[in-house]
């Protein structure tokens, strides 16, 4: 009895328990950043192509050739709902596979669960072909041949190595091809986008200049849009040309059960067997994929290709964000703590503060359509974009209002942060400073806010954090499933605020939830998610290496 | 007969101490002068119609039980006591002739004139130098090369020059207590202030550092107008000229610090340096 309460009293009883209550958080957290993880990055490694031989229903043999991405035991109970039902034996239980089967241009479906007992043999042919493709997903069957303006140049077993190569040709002349259309198409379009804008301006302006000038400034626009137009003939020419040359080849597959089927080799991006590869040629298969992943643009409707521009956007507006930010949550708590004086309005205008944290995120995002894009955004359009109605410029969601709503999702962060600072450096260290002649304001200046830097990061870390995760408010202020171009380009001035920006947030909610091919597009959840992940680590990582040098430097008695 | 002198030694009287010319306040010329100061914090009156001449280039010293003002008194002389919302001063105060308390007076000016030196030393997160030449950056002197010069007088005034020259650009805060107390002095000291208020200034300190200090004060008194604060009755017998015993915001005497430790005139005054009282 009193040996159990002095163990009580002893204090090990707590120990234990918030020792143990530490471990299952950590585990918890270790726990999901390793299913993110394993799912995430597995999806880059070339599994294996399985081929099986599988008697259907009505007793026909059928052969499925493709990779296996789940596999589900199933009860006696639960076989009554498939196909086998009557034939369950008892208790035992059953499994069945799920099979990518790609070929979603022949099958219209790309996955396919096979029951276990169906399968009657299942074999791992060398000379499977896994052929990724820039349409309809995946391609899983045989080479048959390929030819070129209509003739056969290969077959057999010599094919695939020629196959190899001419997508490897094909490949400089396929960038080539997204660089005109992505990029020089692109300024074209906005040159000539500008000519007009010029002339609607100069339309606007016209009893303000004289005829002449009028006429001599039409004039320059008109040139401009035939220089314009005569570069796009061109550029139109040596993509109808390239695209000429990648259409002269194509390639015939054969599925697993003898369907023919023929595909330009512009189409396709690469071919592997992926039975046939080493365990190095399938790490740089992977790396290849994993780097395509991080500094690709998506395709098909985000379901493929790379996710290069969420990333993007969310940097940039999440470093947008911090600069607007943290000066206005920084003057704010300044004046709170040293300026105001301390009573009871103070106290309400502080607590409001404090609860605006607690504010749903949809609630920012509401505000921000209706205040900073309908409101601001109009009111900017109506004065400086007067040429351009009734298309809106800055009155519709883009990158600036998702930056401003954010930076007043995450302004009581900044300011709380910042107060506790300010409140946490020692009154002999003020008092030092005004003994010396300083006044209040030199005081701040040269004193205070230096130490209180350390502390104004803190709330700028965990606004950053907050502000790279949120999704919600986003969607109604400036993040789209796909922008057609980055923020940032070489087109003046450069930084584009106005334009309509990705988000790896709501990519994840996009692609695992609204794409025409969720089962396909999972793993790339994952992948995205670890993306995110990893962005807000770095991220923090920086400010909080920033924090602790500055916390070196200012470093006072009391910390 | 040889009557035997009752030579009751007082404490933290010095041998010989009594010796000396006893000097009268009458004769000094007076640098700060308070009249019928009375301050108030919020309803709570803690310093009571103090009247002082504290005299020119000497130390004064000001002692009493903790609570009864003498750190209040003190900071009504650069006006530390502004900072305190609830605080008010009435009364007069004068340094060279000139009322602090008037409304045109610049309260950043005034504390250049007036440097102070607090009980914990309150170095600045910056390196040593720039410690010490905060004051005259303040002021608007960039110059690097009079910056050096004002900061190596000042840091050999709180002889502290020898002891930090090899590395002035290291953060004050690697400093000893002793040496970061003599580096907030050498900082005060180099705005070349006309007095130097010491609020207990070595309570914070070990012996050791304590004697560099009250080296120092002696030091310092050469040029400049000294009031030191103190709990410690022997260092005011050892450092000062003239003392003033306060009690619950009453000046109850003030004189020369040989005479206040010897013969004081008040019976409390005496209980509280015999040690009877406080």
């Amino acid at each position: 009895m009193s040996n159990t309460r002095k163990w009580f009293a002893s204090g090990d009883p707590w120990i234990w328990m918030i020792g143990g209550a530490l471990t299952v958080s950590l585990l918890m957290v270790i726990g999901l950043i390793g299913l993110i993880a394993v799912r995430g990055f597995g999806h880059f490694w070339p599994a294996e192509l399985i081929e099986t031989k599988v008697r259907t229903a009505s007793g026909e043999i059928e052969i499925v050739l493709g990779e296996i991405t789940d596999t589900e035991t199933l009860t006696p109970l639960q076989l009554q709902d498939t196909d086998l039902a009557g034939q369950a034996d008892g208790d035992a239980l059953t499994s069945r596979a799920q099979f990518k089967v790609g070929n979603r241009d022949v099958f219209s479906s790309d996955f396919r669960w096979i029951l276990e007992p169906r399968r009657i043999e299942t074999r791992v042919p060398d000379d499977a072909i896994m052929l990724e493709r820039r349409e309809y997903g995946n391609f899983y069957g045989y080479l048959v041949n390929i030819k070129r303006d209509g003739e056969v140049i290969a077959r057999g077993d010599n094919a695939f190595d020629e196959l190899k190569a001419m997508l490897e040709k094909n490949r400089a002349q396929v960038d080539e091809l997204e660089h005109i259309d992505r990029y020089e198409i692109g300024a074209i379009n906005y040159r000539l986008e500008q000519a007009r804008l010029d002339e609607r301006g100069l339309e606007f302006n016209r009893d303000k200049i004289s005829a002449r000038e009028y006429q001599q400034r039409m004039a320059e626009i008109e040139a401009e849009r035939e220089t314009a137009r005569a570069q796009y003939k061109d550029l139109r020419e040596q993509r109808d040309a390239l695209m000429r040359e990648l259409n002269r080849a194509s390639v015939t597959m054969r599925t697993a059960d003898g369907r023919e089927k023929e595909m330009k080799l512009s189409n396709l991006i690469r071919a592997t067997r992926n039975n046939a590869m080493s365990v190095f040629e399938k790490t740089g298969y992977y790396l290849v994929k994993f780097k395509e992943f991080v500094l690709g643009y998506p395709r098909e409707a985000n379901t493929e290709g790379g996710i290069m521009p969420a990333i993007f956007g969310t940097i940039t507006m999440v470093l947008l964000m911090s600069i607007v930010v943290t000066p206005f949550g920084v003057i704010a708590a300044i004046y709170l703590r040293e300026y105001a004086r301390q009573g009871t309005f103070l106290r309400i205008v502080r607590i409001s503060v404090y609860n605006l944290a607690g504010v749903p995120s949809i609630v920012f995002g509401v505000f921000g359509l209706g205040f900073f894009v309908y409101t601001m955004g109009g009111s900017i359009d109506a004065l400086f974009y007067p040429e351009r109605a009734p298309q809106p410029v800055f009155g519709t969601p883009g990158l600036l209002w998702a930056s401003l709503t954010l930076a007043l999702l995450t302004l009581p962060v900044v300011i709380v942060a910042t107060e506790e600072g300010l409140t946490r450096i020692p009154r002999a260290v003020r008092e030092g400073s005004l003994a010396l002649g300083a006044t209040k304001a030199e005081t701040l200046r040269r004193i205070v806010l230096p130490m209180a830097a350390p502390a104004m990061m803190t709330g700028l870390i965990l606004a950053v954090a907050r502000a790279a995760g949120e999704v919600a408010p986003l969607m109604l202020v400036g993040v789209v499933k796909l922008a057609p171009a980055l923020p940032i380009d070489g087109e003046f001035p450069f930084l584009h605020l106005e334009r309509k920006i990705m988000h790896l947030g709501f990519h994840i909610y996009d692609v695992g939830f609204q794409s025409p091919n969720v089962e396909a597009a999972r793993p790339l959840v994952y992948a995205t998610s670890l993306m995110l992940l990893f962005i807000i680590i770095s991220l923090n990582l920086t400010a909080i290496s920033i924090r602790n040098r500055l916390r070196e430097r200012f470093r006072a008695d009391s910390d | 007969m040889v009557e035997q002198s009752p030579q009751v030694p007082m404490p933290g009287s010095r041998p010989g101490l009594s010796n000396g010319e006893m000097r009268s306040l009458s004769d000094e010329d007076p640098c700060i002068e308070v009249r019928n100061l009375n301050l108030f914090y919020g309803e709570s009156q803690a310093l009571k119609n103090i009247n002082l001449k504290i005299p020119r280039g000497r130390v004064t010293a000001f002692i009493g039980p903790s609570g009864c003002g003498k750190s209040t008194l003190l900071r009504c002389f650069n006006r530390m006591n502004d900072l305190v919302d609830s605080c008010r001063v009435e009364g007069l105060i004068r340094i060279d002739e000139d009322d602090i308390y008037d409304k045109r007076v610049d309260v950043a000016a005034l504390r250049r004139r007036v440097g102070m030196v607090f009980q914990k030393p309150n170095p600045f997160p910056k390196s040593i130098f720039e410690n010490v030449a905060y004051g005259l950056r303040l002021q608007g002197v960039n110059d690097k090369r009079v910056l050096s010069e004002a900061v190596e007088k000042a840091l050999r005034g709180a002889a502290l020059w020898d002891e930090v020259k090899d590395r002035l650009d290291d953060n004050a805060f690697g400093m000893s207590g002793g040496q970061q107390q003599r580096l907030v002095i050498a900082r005060a000291i180099a705005i070349e202030p006309e007095v130097m208020l010491l609020d207990e200034p070595c309570s914070a300190l070990d012996p050791i550092s304590t004697a560099k200090v009250e080296e120092l004060i002696t030091e310092l008194k050469k040029k400049y107008t000294i009031v030191i604060v103190t709990h410690n009755m022997q260092q005011a017998a050892r450092v000062s000229d003239y003392t003033a015993y306060l009690y619950l915001g009453e000046v109850v005497e003030f004189d020369d610090t040989r005479r206040i430790f010897t013969n004081p005139k008040q019976k409390e005054t005496e209980d509280y340096i015999t040690g009877r009282f406080g």
